[in-house]
């Protein structure tokens, strides 16, 4: 079941639409934003609100990367690991976050708490390193520095 | 403004990198272009952006008054304007400067284009992770939209329009402009076939212009100051100035806005600072991941759309990635196509699966699992998943930097495979 | 048509084609995948480079994908060119990349487009040394088996199923070289066209189930054209046997019917004839019981019951031959056949015979059909009572919108541009039925109501076209204005369509379509008229005799009759039980023939093992008055043989009648020279006599196997194969092996072509006809003048206070006589409901589930209540489900809450 805010929000983007399917990934984003990732149970709930099949709609969602199918921690860490930043150490911060939160890329930290995931180019290649948390941008990493960001998102390690 | 005469798009922008207000933008002159263009036929604007010889900033540098002049203008029903702002080609990171710097421009720009080919409905699509970018250009529209600059009867000249925003869900392919009218129709982001083209049968089926971010951000400034003035910035053929970009072992990797037409040279030594100390140049991008190598030899090479050409490149997005000689470029190789064949949208055969093999063919070099036959892959590969022969131009934008990189570098990849592994890793 | 030079050899290419296609016709071998003769152009797989030369001049040509390269005149192209060559060996080695080795035991082996494809580029040598991905598979159902494994990620399951077919339960998943194609969960796949993937799929994605369960190599097969049995749009077949069982049915491409497609009743309801209720030797009942006895003895028997003296009754069945029913008309003499409709069957079956032969509107084929710009169905169920027309009926619909895209420019054949240019509009189709149907989400616009309600609403688009034809009042201006808007496209289409037939049970709906249908024809429009019947020779059979049964049986009860004779024919699911016993009960004597055990089989003295479609030979004339030929595929173990067989049988050796029949071709050539629809029949299909340089048509394939050890366990000599006096195969592997004519394709195949695909190599170009023509053959053309108009207009539906109308409702799987045999569709059919209004539950107080007691024709029973949308408050929908009741539709019942289910 979808909650009264989810519901509303995805009414609101279904008013700016031409079509309904036309609003299916803003659909998407609003049951992600409120549980984190979307469920099988969210996909097939705006499903119906658009006058979709659970197919044609997890079509869509499965091609983004950015639409999570599976759940996600409470902070999500996307670190850039496209070539400046390659070039300029993301491999450093990778290790860093990996040994931090004890799971490999792509995971869920133990506790919940975090998950790490790659990302192309952030469009950010003057800070790099670079990598953003929870839609904030951090610039110019180096392994220390990701503590603190860390820490700033309620690390406790 | 005096800077306004030399760099139309940034002059204006703080210091601070705090987003122009909508007072601000018009005390500094903004929408009396838009006031001017209303006034105009729409073709007069057309023809004008055609003379300036504006070129599309996307990458592909098509003449962007062309391009809207294959817009039906006789059609009735909705047509629809465009704003890539989905940013995500490697290296690339100018447009983020221009919507967080000054979202008005852009907001000025599109109603001017739109009106050109009497588009009613317009959208900024940007990508999921440009958030700050994002909450600038909401308000900025909501400014806009208050002060019935976006609405209907825009300045009583019968011309209504409104821009939504559309924030992507995140794939690289989304900046391809067909792929991105998919995703903008709620559907998987696969490129489209053409002919047709989106001028005549784009988003919905209607007539639809896509212009990148910094395409549409110069378009007041040439409709104020005519298209004289803005072939003159230029030091080359091409109109206009252009945002330059330098990311990697600079000294000061950053943005300039500088005339079309500046030297690579100028660019990455005077504006960057050269390398840090201790590293060389090994080799460039010059704009953007899918463009090819050029080195130190090309500094004299004007960084504009035929020019980069020439040198056998090019000019992309303008933005280049400096590769120091300490980095191995087996590896920078592997990471792009890593990047490329993750991206792949899958729907043609040679991208989706001709790239995973180039991927885990150049990892499988850099550590020093190389077989023979190796480069003949590489080879094949650069032949194959080229122009005409892929679906759209992700594949074989993905095959320039391989193509260069397997002739520039072919003495790093033997050393590879002869070394089992990679010769820099030492380092 | 254009000139176009292929290796520098010239070409004439129709125009505006794409070169793909161009080269396919002209014989020339281009691999593909994506492409697909009925979808058209993608451009995805890019496997079918070639290379093109602007002119004279152009030394270094361009590589394009000759699929989406419309054909230019002069154009130079090259096929062989080493680049191109180069390329498409690329293309193959990627898709190899992945697909897994197992060839030996995939589904598809032998009949494999990738094989085919990955041979003909003369790709050998694996390169890629990396690990493959792998997939998980799905559950999709009883018919249809995944192994996503082997996919090449052409997009034509996904392109068939949604845009062709309009499923919404299949789509592609995620992205890049992950691209996954199923559905978002496990589940049985939706469409009634699901069995297609089979053959869509150019590899062992989607394979056949059914064949898996039985599974036997493509090559060792024995196989005969043949005509699907389950509805009466008569789709072409190609059964495979092995060992004496039936082990699949493919698609026998008919450009004129089925085309490319089958649905999946057609597909797998074959297995009914492996069924363990066949009836395989002849039995007896007596005193004991019932026991089986020889053919002669049965012979002995039934003729001393007909010799007797006594007067004979003959029943034959709209899902009989032609010949089989000719054969009882003989036997029983005219006066005294029947061709086993129903009462109110029959009444249908003869009106649409009456509207056909007098009327000016033509029947389309099914290919007109699909090229059709304005459809208009009264009261059909298309999807359930002739699933293929539906299918063409989908294609129609999108007619309209691709007159738009090709004002854009846009040639027909790029899909992926017609997609993007018509947004998924909708064409003129307009749907009228009872309640919602599986066709309404093609429809613009939809009628929904009662069978009366359908007629008045067909009478007021009939008057809005023809003036002099009575106006229908009372319509609210909603039904009014639609009424206006279906006359309105229909006038403005070229090839304007109206659909109609028995699935409503109503008369006056059929009456009503005439008359639109008319109506355009008086306009001077060129109108079709599809009148749909439900079984495979219902037509054939209405052209024979069209009494109902109820005639039988008030004949009957004068008591002159001694002995019945009953061919093909479940009496109990036409009359009422009661009365069906009865009737049976003034007979003396009961012989009935027949492939399955059922109600009618058990109540028969001596029951006749009738050969089923696949065991015998026959005509059989579709609802479009399209005579076609299906042929034997195999000898059964068992005694059955054509019921027309046995019928002659039994005259031979009661001497009374003695037939000149020493094949079937006499049976047809005396019931064309006696019946008069029938006069052109014999030409559907070349004689028995007919040979391809002296020799027979082979049923089995030069690759057979096992030729001299199939029957070791029993002789370890090699039996001569069975002769077969009807038709020009022969049940071996030996005979002309080169292409017959069309109606003799028992399989299709070309050096090089092991798959499907290899269908273009008998067409007349790619996507035509096939060569020499699409088989069958028209009996029924319109009358060139005059509209004999129905003048009558049906008073308007009124509910009542304490009765129901209650309307029929067919279904896919259950409502067929002979499918329902198939385990497989057995398992997907509904369980017996009754529809009703949601608006109703309250009346009746009932929510969904609970049982309601059912009154009507003086029978009562109780149905779980199903709320079915579209019915109008007061009717109620009632399928033909196995276990129900058998009722004449329309009627009047009543219906109660019964008592409320456990909450
Ligand atoms: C794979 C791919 C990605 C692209 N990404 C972008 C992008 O992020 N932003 C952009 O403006 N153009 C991008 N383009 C180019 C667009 O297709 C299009 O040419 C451009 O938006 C047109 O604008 P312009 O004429 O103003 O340059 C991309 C092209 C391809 C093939
Ligand atoms: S080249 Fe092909 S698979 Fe790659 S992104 Fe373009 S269309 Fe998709
Ligand atoms: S058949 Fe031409 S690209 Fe697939």
């Amino acid at each position: 079941m979808l909650s009264h805010e989810e519901k509303i929000e995805i009414e609101e983007e279904l008013k700016g639409a031409p079509f309904k399917r036309a609003a299916s990934i803003d659909a998407l984003k609003v049951v992600q934003r409120h549980r984190g990732w979307v469920d099988d149970q969210g996909l097939k709930d705006v499903a119906v609100m658009l006058e979709m099949t659970p197919s044609e709609l997890d079509s869509v969602a499965t091609f983004y990367n950015l639409i999570f199918r599976r759940p996600v921690g409470s902070h999500v860490i996307l670190v850039c690991n496209t070539i400046t930043c390659w070039m300029m150490g993301c491999d450093s911060l990778l290790k860093r976050l990996t040994e931090r939160l004890g799971v490999p890329l792509g995971a869920t930290s133990a506790d919940g708490g975090f998950t790490l995931l790659p990302v192309p180019c952030l469009g950010a290649c003057d800070q790099s390193p670079v990598m953003m948390v929870d839609g904030k941008l951090y610039g110019g990493l180096t392994p220390e520095k990701v503590d603190e960001v860390l820490k700033e998102h309620g690390w406790k390690g | 403004m005096e800077g306004l005469n030399e760099k139309p798009l940034t002059a204006l922008m703080r210091p601070d990198k705090a987003a122009l207000s909508l007072a601000e933008y018009e005390r500094a002159g903004g929408y009396q272009a838009l006031r001017k263009a209303l006034k105009l036929a729409p073709v007069e604007i057309q023809r004008v952006v055609k003379e300036s010889n504006l070129r599309g900033r996307g990458g592909a540098g098509f003449n962007t008054g062309m391009k809207w002049s294959f817009v039906p203008m006789d059609s009735d029903g909705t047509k629809y304007l465009i704003a890539n702002a989905d940013e995500m080609e490697p290296g690339t990171f100018k447009d983020r400067m221009l919507l967080e710097g000054n979202p008005h421009q852009l907001i000025e720009g599109m109603i001017i284009s739109a009106f050109a080919i009497v588009a009613t409905e317009a959208y900024i699509f940007l990508r999921w992770e440009y958030a700050l970018a994002s909450e600038r250009m909401s308000k900025a529209l909501s400014e806009a939209r208050a002060k019935g600059y976006l609405g209907r009867d825009i300045f009583s000249s019968g011309f209504s329009l409104d821009i939504k925003l559309h924030v992507s869900a995140g794939r690289y392919i989304c900046g391809e402009e067909t792929a991105l009218l998919n995703a903008l129709e709620g559907r998987r982001a696969v490129p489209r076939a053409k002919p047709p083209f989106p001028q005549v049968s784009g988003l919905w089926g209607r007539p639809t212009v896509v212009n990148n971010v910094e395409t549409l951000s110069n378009v007041p400034h040439i409709i104020a100051n005519g298209d004289e003035w803005y072939r003159g910035l230029s030091r080359s053929k091409d109109g206009g100035t252009k945002i330059y970009g330098v990311s990697g072992k600079v000294k000061r990797p950053g943005l300039w806005e500088l005339p079309m037409g500046t030297t690579i040279g100028e660019i990455l030594e005077e504006h960057a600072g050269g390398m840090r100390e201790g590293l060389k140049l090994r080799c460039l991008i010059p704009g953007g991941a899918s463009t090819e190598f050029l080195t130190e030899e090309h500094y004299s090479v004007k960084m504009d759309f035929d020019s980069v050409m020439e040198a056998g490149s090019r000019m992309g997005t303008g933005t280049m990635i400096a590769v120091d000689d300490k980095t191995c470029p087996v590896g920078v190789l592997r990471n792009l196509e890593q990047f490329f064949a993750q991206e792949s949208c899958g729907w043609c055969t040679p991208c989706r699966e001709g790239l995973p093999w180039v991927e885990k063919t150049l990892s499988a070099i850099e550590e020093g699992r190389a077989k023979p036959g190796d480069l003949e892959v590489l080879e094949m590969h650069g032949t194959s998943l080229w122009i005409g022969r892929t679906y759209c131009a992700l594949a074989p934008g993905a095959m320039e930097p391989l193509r260069s990189g397997l002739k520039l570098f072919r003495s790093d990849f033997e050393r590879h495979i002869k070394e089992k592994g990679c010769p820099y890793k030492a380092h | 048509m254009a000139k176009i030079l292929i290796e520098n050899r010239e070409y004439e290419v129709e125009d505006g084609q794409n070169l793909l296609q161009a080269c396919l016709s002209h014989g020339f071998n281009i691999p593909y995948f994506c492409w697909h003769p009925a979808m058209h152009s993608a451009g995805a797989c890019r496997q079918c480079a070639v290379k093109v030369f602007k002119d004279e001049n152009d030394t270094r040509g361009r590589i394009v994908m000759s699929c989406v390269m419309p054909v230019a005149k002069g154009m130079r192209v090259s096929i062989d060119d080493p680049e191109a060559k180069a390329f498409r060996e690329n293309v193959i080695e990627w898709l190899m990349s992945n697909h897994p080795h197992d060839c030996p035991v995939c589904d598809e082996g032998g009949e494999c487009h990738l094989q085919d494809m990955t041979q003909m580029t003369g790709h050998v040598y694996r390169r890629f040394r990396f690990k493959k991905r792998t997939y998980k598979n799905q559950y999709l159902g009883p018919l249809v088996n995944h192994e996503m494994n082997r996919c090449i990620q052409c997009y034509r399951c996904v392109r068939f199923y949604r845009g062709y077919a309009g499923g919404r339960d299949l789509d592609a998943f995620a992205s890049r070289n992950r691209v996954y194609f199923g559905r978002s969960e496990d589940g049985v796949l939706e469409s009634p066209f699901s069995g297609n993937l089979v053959e869509v799929c150019p590899t062992g994605v989607f394979t056949d189930k059914t064949l898996k369960s039985h599974f036997a190599r493509k090559w060792d097969l024995q196989t005969a054209p043949s005509v699907c049995v389950h509805c009466g749009v008569g789709c072409n077949i190609i059964p495979g046997e092995r060992y004496g069982e039936l082990r699949r049915v493919s698609n026998r491409y008919n450009g004129e019917v089925n085309g490319y497609f089958l649905c999946d009743r057609g597909r797998f309801g074959y297995e009914f004839v492996n069924s363990p209720q066949r009836v395989k030797e002849a039995l007896l009942k007596t005193a004991d019981g019932v026991q089986e006895v020889s053919k002669e003895e049965a012979l002995r028997l039934a003729s001393h019951m007909i010799g007797m003296g006594g007067k004979v009754m003959a029943v034959g069945s709209p899902r009989a031959t032609v010949e089989t029913n000719f054969a009882l008309r003989t036997l029983a003499g005219a006066e005294n056949f029947y061709s086993g409709f129903s009462r109110h069957e029959a009444r249908l079956a003869s009106l649409i015979v009456e509207v056909m032969e007098k009327g000016p509107a033509r029947s389309p084929s099914l290919k007109e059909v699909r090229s059709a710009d304005a459809v208009l169905v009264l009261g059909e169920d298309v999807t359930n009572t002739a699933p293929i027309l539906a299918l063409a009926l989908r294609q129609a619909a999108k007619n309209g919108p691709l007159k738009t895209a090709m004002k854009l420019g846009i040639p027909f054949w790029d899909d992926m541009a017609i997609k993007t240019a018509t947004q998924g509009k909708k064409g003129p189709f307009y749907a009228a039925a009872p309640y919602a149907t599986d066709d309404d989400d093609a429809a613009v616009k939809t009628f929904h109501g009662p069978p009366v309600e359908i007629a008045r609403f067909a009478a007021a688009i009939a008057r809005e076209l023809n003036p002099s034809l009575p106006i229908v009042d009372g319509h609210s201006e909603e039904t009014a204005s639609l009424a206006r808007e279906v006359a309105q496209a229909l006038l403005e289409a070229e090839r304007p369509l109206v659909v109609s037939g028995t699935g409503s049970g109503s008369e006056a709906v059929i009456q009503a379509a005439a008359n639109v249908a008319w109506a355009l024809c008086a306009r001077g429009k060129k109108a079709g008229l599809t009148m749909v019947m439900p079984e495979c020779d219902s037509l054939g059979a209405a052209l024979i005799d069209s009494k109902g049964l109820d005639e039988a049986f008030a004949a009957a009860a004068e008591g002159e009759f001694d002995t019945l004779v009953i061919a093909e024919n479940d009496i109990f699911r036409r009359m009422e039980t009661e009365d069906a016993e009865n009737f049976l009960a003034s007979f003396s004597h009961v012989i009935v023939i027949d492939h399955v055990i059922n109600d009618t089989v058990k109540a028969a003295h001596i029951t006749l093992p009738g050969a089923s479609f696949a065991e015998s030979t026959g005509t059989l004339i579709n609802f479009e008055g399209r005579a076609q030929k299906f042929f034997q595929v195999f000898v059964s173990a068992g005694a059955q043989q054509a019921s027309w067989r046995w019928l002659k049988d039994m005259m031979d050796s009661t001497g009374l009648k003695l037939q000149k029949w020493e094949s079937l071709d006499d049976v047809t050539s005396d019931a064309a020279a006696v019946i008069p629809a029938f006069e052109k029949i014999t030409r559907a299909a070349p004689k028995h006599g007919f040979r391809i340089a002296g020799q027979k048509i082979p049923r089995q394939t030069h690759r057979r196997s096992g030729r001299t050890a199939v029957e070791a366990d029993k002789t370890v000599y090699e039996s001569k194969p069975t002769e077969d006096e009807d038709t020009p195969f022969s049940f071996s592997m030996e005979g002309f092996q080169g292409q017959p004519p069309s109606p003799l394709i028992a399989r299709f195949w070309a050096p090089g072509w092991n798959s499907v695909q290899s269908v273009t190599k008998y067409q007349e170009y790619a996507g035509g006809p096939l060569r020499g023509g699409d088989p069958g053959l028209r009996l029924i053309e319109p009358k060139v003048a005059g509209a004999p108009f129905f003048k009558a207009v049906p008073i308007s539906f009124k509910a009542r206070k304490y009765g129901w109308l209650l309307v029929p409702m067919p279904r896919l799987f259950g409502s067929e006589e002979l499918s329902v045999f198939s385990p497989p569709l057995a398992s997907l059919q509904a369980k017996p409901f009754i529809g009703i209004a949601e608006e109703d539950a309250e009346r009746l107080e009932v929510e969904e589930g609970d049982e309601i007691a059912v009154r009507a024709n003086g029978k009562s029973f109780g149905l779980p209540a199903i709320f079915v949308p579209g019915l109008t408050r007061g009717v109620a929908a009632v399928p033909l489900l196995p276990g129900m009741a058998m009722l004449t539709l329309p009627a009047w019942g009543v219906l109660t809450r019964a008592k409320r289910r456990a909450a």
